[in-house]
């Protein structure tokens, strides 16, 4: 185990990166260490930790904003903005069931590494929604980007730059995010026995009608099989989701299920659409063996179900496609084959990957997301070394010898 | 007047040798060096700022754009992007010694792929005209800037673009995929592609809104959304700004979000109602437009919701629309707000701040008050839900002291905003106009930050380096 900091305020965090910059001491930057798993690990040390920075800040409910020190566990924002019926956008997924229980994820944990969850394909991502950004950037120096109203374009973004940079541009210490008011109700459309292309092809076409579509997956049987409201179908399932007030929902499902003119379609109500969301954001579908290595894939929706069957035949993935198809959640074995296998796939089909987990000796060895072209790569370098001089912010978690 | 950098001599010297060198890279009709040629080009939406560029090149093809980039980097030659020219800032305006690259020639529509909702486009699509190509399907572009006819996918990817509707469809940034662009030294990368949320640092989230800093931008990827079975708006008139606001509030915090909800002061309703003969209540202080989308029977639903709530703020009227044609009608008073602010005066300025939408009051009354103090009439446009707030400042452009007075009285406005916690611009971008404004809202680390990434792309400062970034010893290089 590393040294963990854990600094109280911002000015300590600051201290801390302006001592280890003047050392040219790399850290380990973290909340509270939930996904640690992803990414190639960190040679660090000393930890440097948020999550002693708690605290919703601002909640301005009328004005959709809310602001909130990055150490604060997402769970506590959420139910802040539950007593007044209101959610993150982009719904953020919880992956204990990858990374295995522990300490809760923290709010600037998610925004680090920019998670989204089903309702990206039609809301935005998490990014999307960060209005309000302030961090310490490698110079050891605590800076600030947008604010807290909705609409702002002084300047570069930095909230956009700094999320998903995954702690190694700056120590995220305190977001502002856009959030909006949760719907009513929530139903879903289930059509169940599709195989992929045709389930995509049903998704589409639920995500190109006038119905507001949040969120459209696609499991195969043993997928479904792992949510307990599927697994009575005992096959695939194409899932549609309609969020709104309940007039709009029954309207909008019953029209979207006479446009798909299915043979067998399935409302799910309110309470199952909820718990069957929350599971297929949280990759309870992908449930793994403990030592299997699993990709994040995002491709143009429709060529998901190509990039599952290539890797279901070439190394025995499974896995299934949220975001109309384009996101493929992979689960193989955690060998350097298996992941070459994901490249050609990805490459091919002209995506991008994240390796979310797998053995540290893989994670070292392998590229964790795609390389970037030579004159980006320099850019990227550069990007870096404006940020963070004295590459001491995660060294090396999103490439080898960065 | 905001001041300009001076023009590098040794540059203007060289002006024939680097006309000739951009003549042998294109096609002979690709680049206008004739003086009087260069008329249309010396300034863009903020038409008191002019400047003749060295030359203006309009190339067809990216690869045309590269090569015309790396001639300006081994020659030392600051490069203006531009699109439209319709920026309210001065995004386009040029500089004596640098190029103008026009991309309007980059006109193609690339590639529209319904299944996976996107369209590929060059940089110098309008605006409008990406929706053209796919409401046959019912498809839509949704971000939509009042500029929206003239106005380039390019710019709007450079500026971040807002417009009424971002409230609920958001702005350029969340709507695009990817990108192609040409960095400063004339490398052609491609950001992105059809795919969401490429690994890696957010270049994409980067690059948006940069206002032609980073790189030149020549083709977009773009989301392409369903058009909404139907939408309809209602009018609603109050007595006060305060009461309107309140308004405001009750209808965000019952959980509808309309697809757009605009605000108008009294000025503003008297200038377009002379204007456009919308049936704007003249005894009103305050109106609210609010749009509403969806099926006939959600849409009754909605309004009634709205309705409701509105009723209980004391309003002089409400109209609910019954129809697609009395929503037009609606809408046309809005949408006609700044011919309108130009009959009553033919200069104005728009300003584009933020603020969070319970300070509007407040602000309103001190913008009342700066309006008195300087002696200049004042419309105020407002995006109500997002807080994005358009003050037209009316002046005399043949006086320059009212010019004069009209840019301070902008100033002051905009530094109100800041301080009611809010932001320089929503949707119009810094440029020019706001440049020197920057350290009302970021101190000294916090733009050095920000110098620093632009220096990560253009070492040299030869991208658009008149804008952005107060004009400091690097920016003057």
């Amino acid at each position: 185990m590393t040294d963990l900091l854990a600094p109280a305020d911002e000015a300590a965090i600051a201290a801390v990166v302006a001592q280890a910059a003047g050392e040219a001491e790399p850290l380990l930057i973290l909340g509270n260490g939930t996904k640690a798993g992803m990414l190639r690990p960190v040679q660090a040390a000393r930890s440097l930790s948020t999550r002693n920075l708690t605290g919703i800040t601002l909640y301005s409910p009328n004005e959709l904003v809310i602001s909130a020190r990055a150490g604060t566990p997402l769970a506590d924002v959420e139910a802040v903005l539950a007593e007044r019926g209101q959610h993150i956008i982009a719904e953020p997924p919880d992956l204990s069931t990858i990374y295995g229980p522990g300490m809760q994820q923290t709010l600037g944990g998610v925004i680090a590494t920019n998670l989204s969850g089903p309702r990206r394909i039609a809301w935005g991502a998490t990014r999307d929604h960060v209005l309000g950004i302030r961090a310490v950037t490698g110079h050891g120096e605590a800076i600030h980007s947008g604010g807290r109203v909705l609409k702002n374009v002084t300047g570069l973004d930095l909230c956009k730059l700094l999320s998903g940079s995954h702690g190694t541009l700056g120590v995220i210490t305190e977001v502002t995010l856009k959030v909006l008011p949760a719907p009513e109700t929530v139903g879903t459309l289930a059509l169940p026995g599709l195989d992929a292309p045709a389930g995509v092809a049903a998704l589409s076409a639920a995500l190109g009608s006038p119905y507001s579509v949040s969120a459209a997956a696609w499991l195969p049987a043993e997928a479904a099989a792992r949510i307990p409201v599927l697994a009575g179908f005992g096959q695939s399932v194409a899932l549609a989701r309609i969020e709104d007030f309940a007039p709009s929902v029954a309207y909008r499902t019953a029209r979207l299920r006479g446009d798909l003119e299915h043979m067998r379609c399935e409302v799910l109500d309110d309470a199952a659409s909820r718990s069957v969301w929350r599971a297929i954001g949280n990759l309870v579908p992908l449930v793994a063996e403990p030592a299997a290595a699993i990709w994040r894939i995002s491709v143009r929706p429709s060529v998901g179900p190509v990039v599952l069957r290539t890797l279901s035949a070439a190394v025995g993935a499974q896995g299934y496609l949220d975001w109309g198809g384009g996101l493929v959640w992979i689960a193989a074995p955690a060998t350097a084959a298996a992941h070459a296998a994901v490249v050609a796939a990805v490459t091919a089909a002209g995506g991008t990957w994240l390796l979310m987990r797998a053995s540290e000796s893989l994670r070292t060895a392998v590229d964790v997301i795609p390389p970037e072209p030579a004159p980006l790569a320099r850019i990227t370098r550069r990007v870096k070394a404006a940020l963070d001089p004295h590459g001491i912010l995660n060294p090396g978690r999103l490439y080898g010898g960065m | 007047m905001i001041r300009q950098p001076e023009p590098k001599q040794e540059v203007l010297a060289r002006r024939d040798a680097i006309v000739a060198g951009l003549r042998a890279l294109l096609p002979a009709e690709a680049v206008i060096a004739e003086p009087l040629r260069l008329k249309p080009y010396e300034t863009d939406g903020l038409s008191a700022y002019r400047q003749p560029p060295l030359v203006v090149v309009l190339p067809e093809t990216t690869e045309q754009v590269a090569g015309v980039m790396r001639f300006c980097h081994a020659e030392g030659v600051r490069v203006v992007p531009r699109g439209a020219g319709t920026s309210l800032s001065g995004g386009a305006l040029p500089m004596a010694d640098a190029v103008v690259m026009g991309l309007m020639r980059m006109n193609r529509i690339l590639d529209i792929d319904y299944a996976d909702r996107c369209a590929t486009v060059e940089a110098g699509v309008t605006n409008i005209g990406i929706t053209d190509a796919v409401q046959g399907r019912g498809f839509f572009y949704a971000p939509d800037p009042s500029s929206q006819l003239a106005c380039m996918i390019g710019g709007n990817v450079n500026m971040n673009s807002g417009g009424a509707h971002c409230l609920k469809y958001g702005v350029t940034a969340n709507n695009l995929l990817g990108l192609k662009i040409v960095t400063v030294d004339g490398e052609i990368l491609s950001i992105g592609g059809r795919h969401l949320d490429a690994a890696g640092y957010d270049w994409l989230g980067l690059l948006t809104g940069s206002e032609g800093q980073l790189a030149v931008v020549t083709e977009v990827t773009v989301r392409i959304l369903r058009s909404p079975e139907g939408a309809r708006a209602m009018l609603a008139a109050f007595r006060s700004n305060e009461i309107a606001g309140t308004c405001v509030d009750a209808i965000i915090s019952s959980g509808i979000i309309p697809v757009a909800l605009e605000f108008m002061d009294r000025p503003a309703i008297h200038a377009c109602e002379e204007f456009a003969h919308a049936g704007y209540p003249l005894d009103a202080e305050a109106l609210l437009i609010i749009e509403v989308e969806g099926s006939a029977a959600e849409q009754d639903d909605l309004l009634a919701r709205l309705r409701a709530i509105c009723e209980r703020h004391d309003p002089i009227s409400l109209r609910v629309s019954q129809s697609a044609e009395e929503s037009l009608a609606i809408w046309k008073g809005r949408k006609g707000a700044f011919g309108a602010i130009g009959r009553i005066s033919p200069d104005y300025l728009c300003m584009d701040g933020v603020i969070p939408t319970s300070r509007l009051p407040e602000v309103l009354r001190r913008i009342g008050e700066m309006s008195d103090a300087y002696g200049l009439k004042v419309a105020n446009i407002f995006h109500a839900g997002d807080g994005n707030l358009h003050p037209l400042i009316m002046f005399d452009a043949n006086d320059p002291a009212s010019f004069h007075k009209a840019e301070q009285f902008g100033a002051d406005i905009l530094t109100l905003c800041v301080e009611m916690d809010g932001c320089l611009t929503g949707e119009h971008g810094v440029g020019v106009e706001k440049r020197d404004l920057m350290p009302v809202q970021f101190n000294a680390r916090e733009l050095d930050q920000q110098r620093r990434i632009k220096e990560a792309f253009d070492p040299g400062w030869l991208l658009n380096a008149n804008k952005v970034f107060p004009l400091s010893e690097a920016a003057m290089r």
